[in-house]
């Protein structure tokens, strides 16, 4: 069968392909909230900018961390797993501290940014998803960078062992 | 924008999110179904694209922004698409939950689109 066929032709270890599983959940949520910052900060800079420049600059620095994270997050390979690292990380320095000062000095900001209050205006997932994020790239090293001896309950079956 | 209209459709996109969402955590693979669900959505998306262009030519004028209307709504016609086309690449249970979360954000989307449209201050 083709199917078959392309599963084989297929990098097919668990471990390697960080986008296999309940990864892809993970990434999806990334890009819905990627989406959700490029576009509101398209709106403040396109109309408002002049309002609270320093506020909408960091909207929009954020809104392309949150892009680099997708694509870092959904890319094989040694050098994407230190671009996710990086930009996650930046994320929740990012959504603690103005989370923090948002609250304790708001007449600093007092337009929203994706972080104010921890992301309130977003549930909290930008608080929740940086933490998941880091959680799962701990997981999931590089292959090259992964010792031998690591368990690996799924090698070797490919994306149809997720769907038992 | 038409206020009933648009609530039905936050009503389908909810509906799409929960039946995918336990059809994910079910252990269901993307289905006709699911996958009929997030296309359902992006039908009424189209719709609800057409009804905004010509309403103002009816009198009803959106009294937000409606460059941020525009950007949700091109945002949300975006989700149903990518997560259908992910949904075949990778055929687990996994992708069908992501069809979930793209339509429970379409419904958080169009309702923020509906407030832009009908009581935004400022």
């Amino acid at each position: 069968m083709d199917m078959t066929d392309v599963r084989n032709a297929r990098p097919d270890t668990a471990r390697g392909r960080r986008m296999s599983g309940i990864g892809r959940v993970l990434v999806a949520v990334y890009g819905v909230l990627a989406l959700a910052a490029l576009g509101r900060s398209f709106v403040q800079i396109a109309a408002k900018f002049d309002e609270a420049p320093l506020a909408y600059s960091l909207s929009a620095l954020a809104a392309v961390v949150y892009v680099v994270a997708t694509i870092a997050l959904v890319r094989p390979g040694r050098v994407w797993y230190r671009i996710a690292w990086a930009t996650i990380v930046f994320e929740f320095t990012g959504v603690i501290v103005i989370g923090t000062l948002s609250i304790v000095y708001p007449q600093l900001f007092p337009h929203d940014t994706v972080w104010s209050w921890f992301g309130r205006g977003y549930l909290f997932i930008p608080l929740v998803l940086p933490l998941l994020g880091m959680w799962w790239l701990a997981k999931h090293r590089p292959v090259d960078d992964a010792a031998p001896s690591a368990p690996s309950s799924t090698s070797g079956t490919g994306p149809g062992a997720d769907a038992a | 924008m038409i206020e009933w209209f648009t609530w039905v459709q936050v009503g389908v996109a909810v509906a799409a999110g929960v039946l995918c969402l336990a059809s994910g955590f079910a252990g269901r693979v993307p289905s006709d179904l699911t996958n009929g669900a997030l296309a359902l959505v992006e039908v009424l998306l189209i719709v609800q694209l057409v009804v905004a262009i010509l309403a103002p030519a009816f009198g009803n004028e959106p009294t937000g922004s409606p460059l941020e209307f525009y950007t949700y709504l091109v945002g949300a016609l975006l989700l149903p698409p990518a997560a259908i086309f992910w949904s075949l690449l990778e055929r687990s249970r996994w992708s069908t939950v992501v069809l979930g979360v793209a339509a429970l954000a379409v419904a958080v989307m169009v309702y923020r689109m509906l407030q832009i449209w009908t009581v935004q201050q400022a």
